[in-house]
């Protein structure tokens, strides 16, 4: 391998036998390579970083719109957030934020994020927005792996009836409208639609969001009542 | 001159059909099935990989004289990756919507044999004017085989073409071509529809070069009997 012959090779250094000069000669220009592109790719890392940083916060500030009209509230939604420690209820295994939005100093709703986890192709994330009266908002999937034209369109982006989407159907209800007992899909009994052939997808956004839902309605006071930036413990009684 | 010319034509003709990558040496199927399921994220994909084989064909035709052959593979792919996250950092800063879609996928270039291949077979023999040119010339290679399957398995599956454009386009909207309660064939989205569709386009190509040699022959053959 070595005495193959290349035109790219630069010309040997005087004692171009000995291994160990060799050895180090392509090491340092390994590791000069190394350097350069790491020198490069961190320079394209620190010029798109702000960038990179409002586009995150953009694409929030818009998930968050699609759940909660800007009329609702008049504080700035972003800033008045609470830290929700990994919660099993809401099928939760990392830490997340709740934003809370309030009108006049008045508690408006809380955004917050939620899971399901027995779609037909792993987790299914929802976030949504929670009324100040218990009432739902909205509620869109941000993320799941849904079968393709079947079970995707639980996904408001995705579902062909732009007009009526699937997921629009929640929003205004709440736990006593339907009642609780009634908060499955039609084919299980209860209030809400399916569509043929993806039911299990449909199943599963249905109670992660009537979970939510009552897992709200538990912990709402505390959850408006929290200073900014804190994290949010559960009382245990 | 004319050498010159025919160099890049040479380049051109073997990158978009008698080489190509996917059609013939069957490179680069992992992002190839991946990302076909619609147009639009196909064509993207192809663009984002046409822009690092240039760049990555570029820089090792210009770094070449630096690279000892014994250690040209690690350099290749340390550069290949480098410039594959400057592609995927700027395309998750400037084009964010289809970075949400394609954003799994932009890392995978790095694992696309294409890139290697050809900055090991073309980039580090030759100058950068070529180089540049293969590479690019590669990429559309790359780009219209994806953007037809993907074409295809979009038309098949859901009855549509060009859905998604509106994360490129902003304002653009997708052709409706089949009418709206078309029930849709799954398959066809599906990772098997992609081998199914690659195979058919495969034989296809086959198909039309095995004509082209048939015509060949009998023209050769009609000549010699006119000589006779």
């Amino acid at each position: 391998m070595s005495d193959a012959p290349s035109p790219s090779s630069p010309a040997p250094l005087p004692p171009a036998d000995d291994p160990l000069r060799i050895s180090l000669r392509t090491a340092t220009i390994l590791l000069l390579f190394t350097l350069a592109f790491t020198a490069l790719m961190a320079g394209v890392y620190r010029a798109t970083k702000p960038v990179l940083d409002a586009t995150a916060l953009d694409a929030k500030r818009r998930t968050i719109a699609e759940v909660l009209p800007a009329d609702a509230y008049d504080n700035d939604l972003l800033a008045d957030a609470i830290t929700l420690p990994p919660t099993p209820e809401l099928n939760l295994a990392e830490p997340t934020q709740i934003y809370r939005a309030r009108k006049e100093g008045k508690p408006a709703a809380l955004v917050l994020e939620t899971a399901a986890l027995d779609g037909y192709a792993g987790e299914i994330r929802l976030i949504l927005a929670v009324r100040a009266d218990g009432r739902l908002a909205a509620v869109r999937v941000v993320r799941h792996k849904e079968t393709p034209g079947l079970g995707d369109y639980i996904d408001a982006r995705k579902d062909k009836r732009k007009a009526h989407p699937w997921i629009a159907q929640f929003s205004g209800r709440s736990l006593g409208d339907p009642p609780p007992e009634q908060w499955r899909v039609k084919k299980d009994g209860g209030h809400f639609d399916q569509r043929t052939g993806a039911t299990i997808s449909a199943r599963a956004v249905t109670q992660a969001i009537a979970r939510t839902l009552a897992w709200v309605d538990a912990h709402a006071a505390a959850l408006y009542a929290l200073p900014v930036g804190q994290t949010f413990e559960e009382k245990t009684p | 001159m004319n050498t010159q010319l025919r160099l890049y034509r040479d380049i051109g003709h073997n990158a978009l059909w008698k080489q190509n990558a996917i059609l013939a040496q069957l490179l680069g199927l992992c992002p190839l099935l991946a990302v076909s399921s619609t147009m639009v994220n196909a064509v993207s994909l192809g663009m984002a990989t046409i822009l690092v084989m240039g760049m990555a064909n570029s820089a090792v035709s210009l770094l070449r004289g630096f690279i000892p052959y014994e250690i040209r593979i690690p350099i290749f792919i340390l550069i290949i990756a480098a410039l594959v996250t400057v592609v995927d950092l700027l395309f998750n800063a400037y084009l964010h919507e289809l970075y949400l879609v394609l954003g799994i996928f932009i890392p995978l270039i790095v694992t696309n044999c294409i890139v290697l291949a050809r900055v090991e077979a073309f980039a580090a023999k030759n100058p950068v004017g070529p180089a540049a040119f293969d590479g690019v010339m590669m990429g559309i290679g790359f780009v219209w085989v994806i953007g037809l399957l993907g074409a295809i398995r979009e038309f098949v599956g859901q009855g549509t073409l060009f859905s998604g454009i509106e994360m490129v386009i902003p304002g653009a909207r997708a052709l409706q071509i089949l009418p709206q309660d078309y029930p849709g064939f799954l398959v066809a989205i599906l990772p098997p529809g992609a081998f199914f569709v690659l195979g058919l386009m495969i034989a296809a190509r086959n198909w039309i070069e095995w004509r082209a040699n048939e015509r060949a022959k009998e023209r050769l053959l009609a000549q010699q009997q006119a000589a006779a």
